[in-house]
């Protein structure tokens, strides 16, 4: 794949300034030897019109939601409706430096305070942080709530086991590690959900919290939740809902109403917020009373008629972001809410359980399905026993050849051969049709032409490329030739 | 409903197929004692049309950034931002895409994300970097993690110089109970290195020093000996990558980490944020990286490619282990600042550093002449610097502030410990005239 390295010619640049010093002063003069850039940076040097083409068919190179079905499960890879980027994009939100003076920008702290608002009400939580920049950091950001609340209590020395099930996402457990804490895994019973008498067994006066995931990554919701969330009070610990599947019961089931204590929402997931390539993200987490002392500084508060930044609260765990967090997102999150209003979040969460079903009760002639029963918001199949020596790997890469992007793979661990598919409420039952048609397809090859599998992709810009070999011997920047 | 394809007769058929009557039999397998019936948002849901309107009157109630003058930085920098960023970010190919966690389609996330890293280290001397972390202060307290880890050492000096931002977060990422930061004070604006000595002398198991250049008072650091001050420490230096442009990188006096505020790299200021965390370090240090890099390999016949590299050390493979958190990051943000730092090269990256200087060093020269305004430190600075005023700063910033010219509140740096200064930033958007303006209205004041 040609870099922009490979086109930089000497002498050219895309972006040129001319203006007269003004000051009638030089660095040279002012600045330390040692202090000036003796070498240039090897930066690439190229032409507008070069530079253009080259990002237009690297673009080409890559498949976003707006290409086609993204299935991707546990990621909510739904449509980004395009007013909001156009909305975010105004000026008279962007143009702003957070530490101008709040009076300067009453609007924005209020669409910040307002959105604020709605999230607590979608998920019956009491205080909120917008600060976090993604869902992990939501995640890290609650456990350090959780520390700074037993620390208070004077119980952190004893209590630095976060449980957590089988089932739960990948980030939870280094999550948990980067706050300090031990992570125990608690086991999935074999509905998929969390064992009472394992967890009962678990729980003890060293227990510090629980970080449930729900619906959990097999896509059941976790029916005994309330049973489990008076364990893990009873014992002195804290629930911490992690909320990436809240487009699973979207406007008809709120974390706080059901025994937890904190949880966090991935504004780009539920709330359409475009996933970049892999970031920008914004991860809100709401707290119930108890925890509000705790919450990130600054605040955004009403004070008579207007909005306001607070800094002075004194049992705050500090800050996580340098700033106040992600405001460019959270104008295309709070917009959505609006243009959804009250009915249309239930139909977010109606429609995508409604479109997981559909495809799970269409694959599951062909593959097996890990968890019997109706799915939440994304469902988990078994790509082992499709044919001879096929893995889900193959299924995944085959399905590049039919034009689509897999669902999560190997992922949770403990579906042997996984495959997470997550269809989200944007698609339309012909495209769930046709996905399911190409999924049957390549089933059937799995059993009679299994190479065709093994040796897929073959219509994609590159072939299967070698992840070993890229682990084994790294490189990972350009330089002419591939020089050391 | 604009978003969702399913029509009523679509919905129908595809329950039939389920074998269910209801939308609301999906959710039968929640207890109903856990559903809410209540309205959980105000209002119906909005057109696009009607939406535009109400979201346009909340940015209205902001006062209009075009009619003010900002010399606000502190860390986030207004800087041009040329066209082509915008038309490569807009592009849904790249924002409409996730994580590349499936290569064979993702090879144009895959190739930005190298070219990325080979600039960020061309940047700042370095050997790699990685794809991009939050912000500046979470860099900087991932790589204090990230020497601790390395080093099995738990104590951390900071300088006070440090953005002070970035020292709160360091602080809140340090989970431990005991106290792990040692504060460096500074003398003439600068770090106090005969501080740095007896700390060295006194204290062990030091992971590392982590300074900032320019600092947050807008001066550059002489880095020159630190590293061989400390031995195996780490030295963890932020930058601001625009000055990188004019100023001998942390790489070459030997820094073990280099991290930073990336947004002056072809992002808005956005009221703060998406932002775009750097990080740089030597290529010894691979296994200990956070965050997400690429790296290059091939395919089956042999063709060039790139993968998510090292996954290994990743969460979602080695969950409680991982040598960090860290999953969604700052990808669109890093690819805006891959296309700005392509278009503007090594030329154009110099020009503008220099402008900024001599903007900078234009309004320091015009104020300094004001009876009673100096330099609070006779030290280089690139495009920010602190000033004394006779008075309470606080009054001038409230002055100007009514005459549309926005400053630093001098309450931030009060809390940081910085008493009667004013800091001031200047980047190519201000325009000369607009720094007459400024001068003559605080002649006013303090004549």
């Amino acid at each position: 794949m040609t870099t922009i390295f490979d086109k930089s010619e000497q002498g050219k640049t895309g972006t040129s300034f001319n203006e007269e010093p003004i000051s009638g002063r030089n660095p040279e003069d002012e600045l330390d030897d040692e202090l000036l850039r003796s070498d240039a940076p090897g930066l690439p040097e190229i032409s507008q019109p070069e530079l253009i083409r080259h990002y237009t068919e690297l673009s080409k190179k890559n498949y976003g939601v707006d290409d086609g079905l993204y299935p991707l499960g546990s990621c909510t890879m739904k449509h980004n409706p395009k007013p909001m980027e156009d909305l975010a994009d105004n000026p008279q939100f962007k143009n702003h430096h957070p530490l101008v003076s709040e009076d300067v920008v009453q609007g924005n702290l209020e669409l910040m305070y307002e959105l604020g608002e709605s999230l607590k009400n979608i998920a019956g939580m009491e205080g909120i942080t917008l600060q976090p920049a993604a869902g992990a950091h939501g995640e890290l950001t609650g456990m350090l709530m959780i520390r700074k609340y037993h620390e208070d209590n004077g119980e952190l020395e004893q209590r630095r086991k976060i449980l957590l099930p089988d089932s739960s996402h990948g980030t939870n457990p280094a999550s948990a590690a980067v706050a300090g804490f031990d992570a125990v895994e608690i086991k999935s019973n074999d509905q998929g959900t969390v064992d009472l008498d394992q967890l009962e067994d678990a729980v003890g006066d060293d227990t510090a919290g629980i970080m449930l995931t729900v619906p959990n990554t097999l896509g059941i919701f976790e029916t005994d939740i309330t049973e489990i969330a008076e364990i893990v009070h009873d014992a002195g610990g804290l629930c911490y809902f992690d909320g990436a599947n809240l487009n699973a019961f979207l406007g008809r089931v709120r974390p706080g109403d059901i025994g937890m204590d904190i949880t966090h929402f991935n504004l780009h997931k539920t709330f359409s917020t475009p996933h970049g390539g892999g970031g920008p993200g914004a991860g809100p987490v709401g707290v119930k009373e108890e925890l509000v002392p705790y919450l990130p500084v600054p605040v955004v508060e009403k004070s008579g008629d207007g909005y306001e930044l607070n800094y002075d609260k004194s049992r705050t765990i500090g800050k996580v972001n340098s700033f106040s967090g992600p405001f460019g997102i959270m104008v295309k999150a709070y917009s959505y809410i609006r243009a959804l209003g009250d009915e249309g979040l239930r139909d977010v969460s109606g429609n995508a359980v409604l479109n997981a079903n559909y495809l799970k009760e269409k694959l599951k002639d062909d593959y097996e399905v890990a968890y019997e029963g109706l799915c939440k918001h994304e469902f988990v199949l078994s790509g082992s026993d499709v044919g001879e020596g096929v893995k889900t790997v193959d299924i995944a890469k085959r399905l590049l050849d039919y034009g689509y992007h897999p669902p999560t793979v190997y992922f949770p661990l403990i579906v042997k051969e996984a495959l997470m598919v997550e269809p989200t409420e944007t698609e339309a039952k012909e495209a769930l049709d046709e996905f399911a048609e190409a999924m049957s397809s390549i089933a059937e090859e799995a059993s009679e032409n299994p190479d065709l599998l093994h040796e897929a992709p073959k219509t994609t810009p590159v072939g299967r490329l070698d992840e070993t070999k890229a682990a084994r011997e790294p490189v990972l920047r350009w330089r002419k030739n591939d020089e050391e | 409903m604009d978003f969702i394809p399913n029509t009523d007769s679509d919905r129908r058929e595809m329950l039939e197929d389920i074998g269910v009557d209801s939308l609301e039999e999906l959710f039968s397998d929640i207890p109903d004692d856990l559903k809410v019936e209540r309205n959980l948002v105000d209002g119906h849901g909005e057109t696009e049309l009607e939406l535009k309107d109400s979201v346009e009157k909340i940015a209205d109630r902001n006062e209009k950034p075009g009619d003010r003058l900002s010399l606000i930085g502190a860390g986030l920098y207004d800087h041009f931002i040329p066209s082509v960023v915008s038309h490569v970010t807009g592009r849904s190919e790249f924002y409409s895409a996730y994580t590349p966690y499936q290569a064979e389609i993702s090879q144009g996330t895959l190739t930005w994300m190298f070219e990325f890293q080979t600039e960020i280290a061309e940047l700042t001397g370095m050997d790699i970097a990685n794809s991009s972390m939050y912000d500046g202060g979470s860099s900087a307290a991932e790589a204090v993690l990230m020497a601790q880890e390395y080093l099995g050492k738990d104590k951390v000096i900071v300088s006070e110089a440090l953005n002070p931002r970035y020292r709160d977060v360091i602080e809140t990422y340090l989970p431990l109970e005991e106290k792990q930061i040692i504060e460096l004070g500074s003398t003439e604006g600068r770090i106090d290195r005969g501080e740095l000595d007896e700390i060295l002398a006194s204290e062990d198991s030091i992971a590392g020093l982590v300074v900032q250049s320019p600092n947050y008072l807008g001066i550059v650091e002489n880095l020159s000996g630190l590293k061989e001050k400390l031995d195996d420490s780490f030295l963890i230096v932020s930058s601001n990558p625009i000055s990188l442009g004019l100023i001998e990188p942390p790489g070459s006096f030997g820094a073990d980490i280099v991290v930073g505020e990336g947004q002056p790299l072809g992002n808005p200021v956005n009221f703060g944020g998406p932002l775009l965390g750097l990080f740089a370090t030597k290529k010894d240090y691979l296994r200990y990286l956070p965050g997400r890099v690429s790296g290059k390999t091939v395919d089956r016949e042999g063709g060039e490619g790139y993968v998510m590299a090292l996954q290994t050390r990743e969460q979602h493979i080695k969950r409680e282990r991982a040598t960090s958190n860290i999953c969604t990051n700052q990808a669109l943000n890093a690819l805006a600042a891959t296309v700005y730092l392509a278009s503007l090269g090594p030329s154009g990256l110099k020009s503008l550093a220099r402008i900024n200087w001599d903007k900078a060093h234009y309004l320091a020269g015009k104020l300094t002449d004001l009876p009673g305004v100096e330099l609070a430190w006779d030290q280089p600075f690139f495009n920010e610097f602190a000033l004394n005023f006779p008075g309470d700063p606080r009054d001038i910033w409230e002055k100007m502030k009514e005459r549309g010219v926005d400053l630093l509140n001098p309450d931030y740096l009060q809390a940081a410990g910085w008493e009667d200064i004013l800091l001031v930033a200047v980047t190519e958007k201000v325009k000369k005239e607009e720094m007459d303006d400024f001068v003559s209205m605080l002649r006013n004041e303090v004549e």
